[in-house]
């Protein structure tokens, strides 16, 4: 794991929540949808809101497929999760929000998943990654023969 | 009436968006390393790598219909329990996903990290 890998496993996090929070944040102006009404729901991408929260979900997303490149899924993933971590902290520090007990405790449990997925390999070979034949002149199978 | 639409999306979330990740990860792999192939054949190379690759395209569509059914799922129930209870379940269905069709050796640090994160993600919520 380079120091490029890690910065682009922040960007998952990063992008991926502040993006969440925008769409959230943009639904809210725009009340319910029904079955009924699907145009509103093609017309909610024109919301300032949900378009900032698109363009930040892309950046993510760009972040996601490149880390996918290299890494299992399995250790990806719970990158994402550190966003929740990351949105308490901003909220309990930056705007001294009052955090419960309960959200203390999920906060540790989440640190404690990414820690034990981050301490172990970001890559398992696969049996179909040994035996593709062209794959293996990629630096992806390289890097599991390592 | 408007909490069963929303474990109706909720379920819709956890299957799409993992089928969508086991299909983009699939994709991914079939790639390459995406920072060795920039540095090799620039920007292009990639971008176009990655649009062939048939996949792709499929995993992209589960994405999309994920996304929408968030944006459903957000309408009718609570910020609090459609993120929460669609992203930890995610988590484990990802686990057994990634294990069955990836063949990625999900060890015991994988699934406590999976459980972990999960109840962590549903702890945060309440």
């Amino acid at each position: 794991m380079t120091f490029r890998k890690y910065l682009v496993l922040a960007g998952i996090t990063v992008f991926s929540t502040a993006g969440d929070s925008l769409l959230a944040r943009g639904m809210k102006d725009l009340g319910g949808f029904s079955l009924h009404n699907l145009s509103g729901l093609l017309l909610a991408i024109l919301n300032p809101w949900v378009t900032a929260g698109i363009i930040l979900l892309l950046a993510f997303f760009a972040c996601y497929m490149s880390a996918l490149s290299w890494a299992d899924l399995t250790y990806v993933l719970p990158a994402t999760s550190l966003g929740y971590v990351l949105v308490a902290l901003v909220a309990h520090f930056g705007f001294h929000e009052v955090i419960s007990l309960t959200r203390w405790l999920g906060i540790a449990l989440i640190a404690a998943g990414v820690g034990s997925v981050a301490a172990g390999p970001s890559l398992t070979p696969s049996h179909q990654r040994q035996d593709s034949r062209d794959l293996s002149r990629d630096t992806v199978s390289q890097e599991v023969k390592l | 009436m408007n909490e069963i639409y929303a474990w109706a999306a909720i379920g819709l979330i956890i299957l799409a968006s993992t089928t969508g990740d086991v299909l983009l990860s699939y994709s991914m792999k079939r790639v390459g390393h995406v920072g060795e192939l920039w540095k090799r054949r620039g920007a292009l190379a990639v971008i176009g790598r990655v649009l062939a690759t048939p996949t792709f395209a499929l995993g992209l569509t589960a994405m999309g219909i994920a996304f929408y059914s968030l944006l459903f799922g957000l309408s009718w129930g609570n910020l609090s329990l459609v993120v929460p209870a669609s992203a930890s379940l995610t988590f484990v269905a990802n686990a057994v996903a990634a294990r069955i069709f990836l063949h990625e050796r999900v060890g015991r640090r994988r699934w406590i990290a999976a459980l972990l994160v999960a109840g962590g993600v549903v702890l945060m919520a309440i």
